[in-house]
């Protein structure tokens, strides 16, 4: 039953890729299937890696309307990006060949982000709380983010704006290969985890008594979290609820928790709900470049029903 | 004893009064042209930078600043809880989109017509956040805020995709991103009516602490409480879309302040009012002024400053209530 | 005197109060009693116009309540809910104050200071008065309360399992005190105890309950009887005579 739908998601995400390749497809045709096809690899990683990284945090948090960049996770990744340009200066940063820059920043990322969520993971704070905090860490760093761009180029006035939307139509392809590797690597790392992450779902009593030590899981985990934040922040943009509205729509669709299901359900919904939203938006109506903005709102939609409806049962 | 009360309060208003005229002076002196003291009164151009720019960006930055620190508290009051504020609860999304879609529909409104428009969409907004959070379980305060945020994230995403499609993204971000550095005499009247509002909170002081002990506590007093909901909506609508519309949003000011003077000197509004809207200003007055000496002669918008230094704030706080338990 | 004639009260489509006629007079203490879910919260509420009156009417002193101004009712009556949570940061002092908004609308003249001092003076407040609310233990609040609804000064008091909270030694103070405003200043008490002796102690009269209609209505020794005990709460045990008053022994 499970495995059927499974089938059918895996066909629903090929047939968006297709459509996306193939739909208006015209001129000069080797040279337009090539960008396609480039575009289209940023996007599926893009959505594994939110998928994935969104459903292991909610496990390790024990929350079902957590996502990394609730937490604020995107935004410290801009800003741990920015705090490297404050550092170098803008001529040393542009210097840097930028799939070192990449491996930097995602390196910056895991430690400020294991800095920051380990410790109230640890303290086991109130989960109302711990949502609080990490929505005001995300406009703290949303903050320092244009204030360190401000005070590196006082003149730029577009920074803030931009960094407030993902824009999936301007996708970085320069960083695709190396985003590609930590993007599998996470995956198949994810996977091995599979049966872990069930155990961690029970939470760090059940978990521990079954044998799992739970501070390295948790910390383990989190570091693979960081890394894919990294990878979909630094090829589109932040994106907030997105992972939300997959990681439920998935669960809805596999009726299940069991991460083997769970996280290719969540993989592959992403895929198709990202490719298959870019190819409407390229095709149908609006901008292109409107698809991030429409996914916040439906997202932040499915996240406030997600709390009036849970918080009444 | 009450005589001692009495003479340490009085101290601590001078020097809470003393503290707001250093800043207002500060603010009149810093800038990109050099304003000495003695000048203002032989040159003629010095008092016209004086009349025209400084002064009323100070009063700006005073006026918004104390208003929105008001609206908090009242927020506050209102919902029984003590993190939100007007820009955690939809109330400067809705402000926001209201101006956006008046703008957009109505060009040639006058800037009145345009705040009194912004201010029924910040009062529609905030309604229905406080009809939704009263659902939400007492036992879990942090969920209301938190609704609040994404709420008004979604009002804001929604803001976002109009004004793209009409191509007034400049404009949204001036709303959504409180700077002073626009104000010019004849640019910032409107926001003497936050004057008028926070005049009101005071006339109602002591029914908003009542309110602030629940529904059932409120009318057992004789308060009506549906109408004071209303006026307490009113005016933290108005003072939101005044600040939109003038100068831009600025967050965290009516949280900051009003749970500060809360931790020192509880929550009888009749004796806090004063002292939030005296904090909000001061606040508000220093983040400019911080946002004008960072990269001068470059400027930082207050928003920007505020989102820094109001975030650590409310972290501060957070945890300082979460580690009590 | 409270007149209740015909109450009846539903929850969305759960009834809670079924055709209630009960008359209160002026003067003296009067206990609710019945087992959860009897509907004497809502009964208190009411008449204490928390919750809008769907079918019936009741009056206090002739005024009907859900036609009578909240504040010209908030001088006749006041309540304490059972479940009243301050949350805001005020002292005790100027908690029990706050009683006397319906009279001054905030200006304390020196009678509502007097007042105030007498009301915290009544409860043991008086060592209290200066400090916070959140600091104070469950039972110091629970009396604080009580204090605030004393110093609104009204003829009539209802009060929502006060005792809630609070330990032997004050629950007794409390029920005391509430037996002394009733005796020398001729208040109404109506009072939601959970504590039938407690009622037959200090009450002079009892008012029992169940499934939102009044089962039993009379003075203690005529309402603590074990067949009357057997219908009302469904138990079975021995009552015993101490100083002319019944009590239960329902641990037995």
């Amino acid at each position: 039953m499970a495995d059927r739908r499974l089938l059918a998601l895996a066909a629903a995400a090929l047939l968006s890729a297709l459509a996306f390749l193939l739909i208006g497809l015209k001129g000069n045709i080797a040279f337009v299937l090539e960008l396609r096809l480039l575009k289209l690899a940023a996007l599926m990683q893009v959505g594994v890696a939110i998928a994935i990284s969104t459903v292991i945090f909610q496990t390790v948090t024990g929350n079902r309307i957590l996502t990394p960049s609730v937490m604020g996770l995107d935004a410290l990744y801009l800003f741990g990006q920015m705090l490297m340009v404050f550092l170098l200066g803008g001529v040393g940063y542009v210097s840097l060949d930028p799939q070192v820059k990449f491996a930097v920043e995602v390196m910056v990322l895991m430690v400020l982000a294991s800095g920051l969520l380990l410790p109230m993971l640890k303290r086991r704070l109130d989960m109302g709380l711990m949502l609080l905090a990490g929505v005001v860490f995300g406009v703290l760093f949303r903050s320092l983010y244009s204030l360190l761009a401000r005070l590196i180029d006082p003149n730029d006035f577009a920074v803030a704006q931009t960094a407030s939307f993902a824009n999936f139509n301007a996708v970085r392809t320069d960083l695709l290969a190396f985003a590609a590797v930590v993007t599998v690597l996470a995956a198949v790392l994810a996977w091995r985890a599979r049966h872990v992450l069930d155990v961690v779902s029970l939470g760090p009593e059940a978990a521990t008594g079954l044998g799992v030590n739970w501070a390295a899981s948790v910390t383990g985990l989190l570091l693979l979290v960081s890394a894919l934040v990294a990878v979909s922040t630094a090829l589109v943009g932040p994106v907030a609820f997105f992972g939300l509205l997959v990681a439920a729509l998935a669960e809805r669709l596999v009726v299940t928790r069991r991460h083997a299901r769970l996280l290719p359900a969540a993989a592959l919904t992403g895929i198709t709900v990202l490719v298959g939203g870019q190819t409407l938006f390229q095709h149908g109506f609006g901008s292109a470049t409107a698809l991030g903005v429409v996914i916040e709102f439906f997202g932040g939609l499915v996240f406030l029903l997600l709390l009036v409806l849970g918080s009444r049962s | 004893m009450t005589a001692a009360l009495s003479t340490s309060s009085w101290r601590a208003k001078a020097a809470a009064g003393l503290g707001l005229a250093a800043l207002f002076a500060v603010s009149l002196a810093v800038g990109v042209s050099p304003l000495p003291p003695g000048r203002v009164l032989s040159d003629p151009d010095a008092l016209q930078l004086l009349l025209v720019s400084r002064l009323p960006r100070t009063l700006a930055a005073v006026l918004s600043g104390a208003g929105l620190a008001i609206a908090g508290l009242i927020m506050q009051t209102l919902s029984r809880n003590r993190f939100v504020e007007p820009a955690t609860a939809g109330t400067a999304q809705s402000a926001e989109l209201g101006i956006l879609l008046v703008t957009l529909f109505f060009p040639a409104a006058s800037l009145p017509v345009k705040t009194l428009l912004a201010a029924g969409a910040a009062l529609a907004g905030t309604s229905v956040f406080l009809a939704t959070a009263q659902r939400l379980p007492p036992a879990q305060p942090y969920l209301v805020p938190l609704f609040g945020i994404v709420y008004g994230g979604v009002i804001g995403a929604a803001a976002t995709y109009a004004a793209w499609q009409a191509d007034l993204l400049q404009f949204l971000s001036v709303w959504t991103n409180g700077d002073f550095s626009g104000v010019l005499r004849g640019r910032y009247e409107l926001l003497w009516i936050a004057a008028l509002m926070v005049a009101a909170a005071f006339l109602v002081a002591d029914r908003l602490t009542i309110m602030a002990l629940g529904r059932e506590a409120s009318i057992g007093l004789g308060i009506d409480y549906a109408r004071m909901m209303q006026i307490g909506l009113v005016i933290v609508s108005v003072i939101t879309a005044l600040s939109v519309v003038v100068v831009g949003m600025i967050p965290f000011v009516g949280l900051a302040v009003p749970n500060i003077v809360s931790r020192l000197m509880g929550d009888n509004v009749r004796g806090t009012l004063g002292w939030v809207a005296a904090g909000g200003a001061g606040l508000v007055l220093a983040c400019d002024i911080a946002g004008r000496l960072i990269r001068y002669p470059y400027e930082i918008p207050v928003g920007t400053v505020m989102g820094v230094a109001g975030g650590a704030i409310f972290l501060w706080l957070l945890f300082r209530r979460g580690g009590h338990g | 005197m409270i007149r209740i004639e015909n109450v009846s009260f539903r929850h969305r489509t759960v009834p809670i109060l079924s055709d209630i006629t009960l008359t209160i007079d002026k003067g003296g203490v009067v206990a609710l009693v019945g087992p959860n879910g009897a509907g004497k919260s809502t009964l208190l509420s009411l008449v204490a116009r928390l919750q809008p009156l769907q079918m019936g009417n009741i009056q206090i002193d002739g005024l009907p309540v859900d036609a009578t101004p909240g504040r010209q009712l908030a001088r006749v009556v006041a309540i304490l809910r059972q479940d009243t949570t301050v949350a805001s940061r005020l002292t005790v002092r100027e908690l029990v104050s706050f009683g006397r908004f319906p009279h001054g609308r905030g200006r304390l003249s020196a009678a509502d200071h007097a007042i105030v001092d007498a009301a915290l003076a009544r409860f043991d407040l008086a060592d209290l008065a200066g400090r916070f609310i959140e600091t104070l233990s469950g039972g110091q609040r629970q009396r604080a309360l009580v204090a605030m609804a004393f110093a609104q000064g009204t003829d009539y008091l209802l009060l929502d399992e006060p005792l809630n909270n609070l330990d032997m030694y004050y629950a007794r103070e409390l029920m005391r005190a509430l037996r002394a405003a009733a005796d020398e200043n001729g208040k109404t008490v109506v009072i939601v105890l959970h504590d039938i002796n407690q009622a037959s102690a200090h009450a002079d009269r009892i008012v029992a309950m169940k499934g939102g209609r009044i089962l039993a209505d009379g003075a203690p020794c005529d309402i603590l009887t074990p067949d009357m005990l057997e219908v009302v709460f469904g138990l079975r045990a021995p009552v015993e005579t101490i100083g002319g008053k019944p009590f239960v022994l329902h641990q037995l």
